[in-house]
């Protein structure tokens, strides 16, 4: 197949455990000073020239936040994070002021172009691939976002959060935390004191998107986190499919990378929302890497409303995300679909929350993890059904595959049916790619890689299928990439 | 030419004695049969023979037209021309027939420097030669022997083997587990491989296979080196006396 072939071409076109996005872009940038205080968050609110409401938002949450402690539940171990000593807030210097295409700095452009993100329209329209529009984050700022008067002529909104902030006051407020509350948990409280950028969509009522939206997350600077917040709404009848897509320079220290995802289906919306995941994950000592804590939460708050999360996780020295959906309108439906490789010393603490409220609502939950190397790789879900919530119904499938024999794979699977008429059915298998299985692949003229590269993507293949179509070649050579060195 | 010359083989775990100065030749465009009792070593010489782990060659050598395979990977020794069919193929999950065979083919022509087949071209070739072993393209489309009967196992081992077109054919026990007409249709798919540059290993506990593909000899393994060769009259004298000449007891 042309696809195993293509991942094979680019394993080896890179060195061993060479990360291809680990290059550095050398920009000149403004920082908030080290450190986290109330003066903190009035100093990025005041950068963004933020309302009054806003920032007594990011106070309220500031405080919430001193009161509370990081999570320990997770199988993740990493020394103890030291929140005085990261920047948060760092925006290339050029980005300040109004920006249309032709301002952005070339070197940004060049950055993008070097990850395979074009933002320059014509670009886009000149190349055979399908059309997406792209809201670029680098740093803490969103640089760029392509395609928005036709996307405006549709009436769908797509910019960055600050912008829908100064532009659409009204929605930002009305939605925002609606979801994820300030306090939510630890991680949340953080990103919502002092949350840089991020993206926002609105689809008005009856309108279905005309194009596929995408946000690519990039961090540059040295001990800076990023904390973005994205919010996406669609309005009755609407629908939306976003993908997004995050890299980091190599770097000996951790970066920290805590985002939150708020999504909200009114009646017959749907939204599809797809995540790659490749932040720096290391080196093969376990040096380095981003640590994602991330809180991604959908809500179903109308009828016959529909989300669907599809996450491809590969990067990361830590995992911590579980993007979750609120099933609360009636026949509303959710889905989950997630594959999770780990090589080296990661560590992947990941999965999901159905909670049914509405009657009769469904959901699903397709989970396939990948361990190899030294890694750990954990599901971790939950499935509740409301007292109140009549007839609802969950199929649950989580499969762990292991490479060799220093990875773990652990499944925590959590249900709670709070009626007697909810159906839930969950599955699980954990196997190992034995040896066997290469040799037989081997004999058949595969080398070693080839016969890795091909058993893991037939694993995978579930959850494949309900990729993007431009993102599943993409993702099968990531796979590949990721998995590279696991055996022998 | 298939030389196999004195060959040594312990298992690496346990150290276990399997084949001991085994040695054996067998031209190209001919038949040679293997026979022997259970745990005479035939599926250990042919697991040598394709280079899985877990084998030490002690001494002698394999030399597959003049040259040694025992420094080469599996996958080389592929591109060299060699093939097992496997006594028990191996399931593999979620990738589809037509995706392994294609992903295999290929893997072989780059080894070789030679260029990729096109899907139409290779989509033909699957057809015409899944016919003759009565295999559709349905089949195919199913994750590789994941759910197959055992029949529908080994004739997709002998389409792998038409397709892939090696010039050192092993099968190891490919008659087991199959009934009559199935046997029947394996058979006349390697009988339709047969060919002057093409050289065929035929391991077999029981002489019923060669009523069908006809050897151009007979060996007989016993105690992990060749006892006796002879013609194909040879597998119906093993089949009246058995293999207590060969072993000191009966088999």
């Amino acid at each position: 197949m042309a696809a195993v072939q293509e991942t094979i071409d680019q394993v080896k076109k890179i060195d061993v455990d060479q990360y291809k996005y680990g290059f550095e872009t050398r920009i000149e940038s403004i920082k908030a000073p080290k450190g986290l205080d109330e003066s903190t968050v009035r100093f990025i609110s005041a950068k963004k020239s933020e309302p009054e409401w806003l920032l007594n938002w990011r106070l309220e949450a500031f405080r919430r936040w001193k009161s509370m402690t990081e999570p320990t539940w997770a199988k993740l171990r990493y020394p103890k994070i030291d929140f005085q000593d990261l920047h948060y807030y760092a925006a290339p210097k050029s980005t300040e002021g109004p920006k249309s295409l032709d301002e952005v700095d070339p070197m940004l452009l060049e950055t993008y172009k070097k990850l395979g993100i074009p933002l320059k329209e014509q670009e886009i329209l000149a190349g055979v691939s399908s059309r997406v529009a792209v809201d670029a984050v680098f740093d803490s700022v969103s640089v760029v976002t392509t395609f928005k008067e036709e996307l405006a002529k549709a009436g769908v909104i797509f910019c960055s959060i600050s912008e829908a902030v100064r532009e659409h006051p009204e929605l930002v407020k009305k939605y925002l935390g609606s979801v994820v509350p300030q306090s939510d948990n630890f991680y949340a409280a953080l990103n919502s004191a002092v949350f840089s950028d991020g993206s926002f969509v609105y689809v008005p009522q009856g309108v279905r998107c005309p194009m596929e939206l995408s946000t690519y997350f990039r961090i540059n600077e040295r001990q800076t986190g990023q904390f973005e917040r994205t919010l996406i709404i669609a309005d009755r009848g609407a629908y939306v499919s976003y993908l997004e897509g995050c890299t980091a320079p190599m770097r000996d220290e951790h970066q920290l990378h805590a985002a939150v995802v708020e999504l909200i289906a009114l009646d017959d919306a749907e939204i599809k929302y797809s995540t790659v995941q490749n932040w720096y994950p290391g080196d093969k000592e376990g040096k380095g890497g981003v640590y994602n804590f991330v809180t991604k939460r959908g809500d179903c708050r109308g009828h016959h409303s529909k989300i669907s999360w599809t996450q491809v996780e590969t990067g990361s020295a830590i995992t911590w995300k579980y993007p979750s959906c609120i099933l609360r309108g009636d026949y509303s439906r959710g889905e989950f679909y997630s594959i999770a490789v780990s090589n080296g010393y990661q560590q992947v603490d990941s999965g999901t929350k159905m909670i049914h409220l509405g009657k009769n609502s469904t959901s699903r939950i397709i989970s396939k993890g990948i361990a190899s190397g030294h890694s750990q790789n954990t599901y971790r879900g939950l499935v509740s059904a409301h007292r109140k919530a009549t007839n609802v119904r969950n199929f649950t499938n989580c499969d762990s595959l292991l490479i060799g024999d220093k990875c773990g794979a652990h499944t925590v699977p959590y249900i709670e049916a709070k009626n007697s008429s909810a159906h839930f059915e969950h599955e699980a298998t954990t196997s190992k790619i034995s040896d066997d299985m290469l040799f037989y692949c081997r004999q058949r003229g595969l080398s070693e890689e080839e016969a890795v590269a091909l058993v893991v993507n037939g694993f995978v293949r579930d959850v494949l299928q309900q990729l993007p179509m431009e993102f599943m070649a993409e993702t099968q050579k990531l796979i590949g990439i990721s998995l590279e060195g696991s055996v022998g | 030419m298939l030389e196999v010359k004195n060959l040594h083989v312990k298992l690496e775990d346990e150290g276990r004695v399997i084949l001991k100065g085994l040695s054996l030749t067998v031209p190209k465009g001919e038949v040679h049969a293997i026979m022997g009792p259970n745990g005479s070593g035939k599926s250990t010489l042919a697991y040598v023979l394709a280079g899985r782990d877990g084998y030490e060659v002690t001494e002698g050598d394999i030399l597959w037209n003049g040259e040694s395979l025992l420094e080469m990977e599996p996958d080389e020794r592929a591109a060299k021309g060699v093939f097992l069919a496997f006594q028990y193929p191996m399931e593999i999950p979620g990738v589809a027939g037509l995706t392994f065979l294609r992903t295999a083919l290929n893997a072989l022509k780059k080894k070789r420097g030679e260029p990729e087949v096109t899907t139409p071209a290779f989509m033909k070739l699957v057809k015409e030669r899944g016919q003759k072993l009565d295999i559709d393209i349905e089949m195919l489309k199913r994750p590789v022997n994941v759910g197959f009967s055992g029949g529908e196992k080994k004739r997709s081992e002998i389409l792998q083997m038409a397709l892939l077109e090696p010039t050192l054919c092993v099968l190891d026990e490919t008659d087991s587990g199959l009934d009559i007409d199935a046997l029947r249709i394996v058979a006349e798919g390697v009988n339709a491989l047969r060919s002057p540059d093409r050289a065929f290993l035929v391991i077999t506990h029981y002489q019923r296979l060669l009523n069908y593909i006809v050897p151009d000899k007979v060996h007989v393994l016993a105690d992990g080196r060749i006892q006796k060769t002879g013609g194909k009259e040879l597998a119906l004298e093993l089949e009246r006396s058995g293999y207590a000449g060969y072993t000191g007891k009966a088999a």
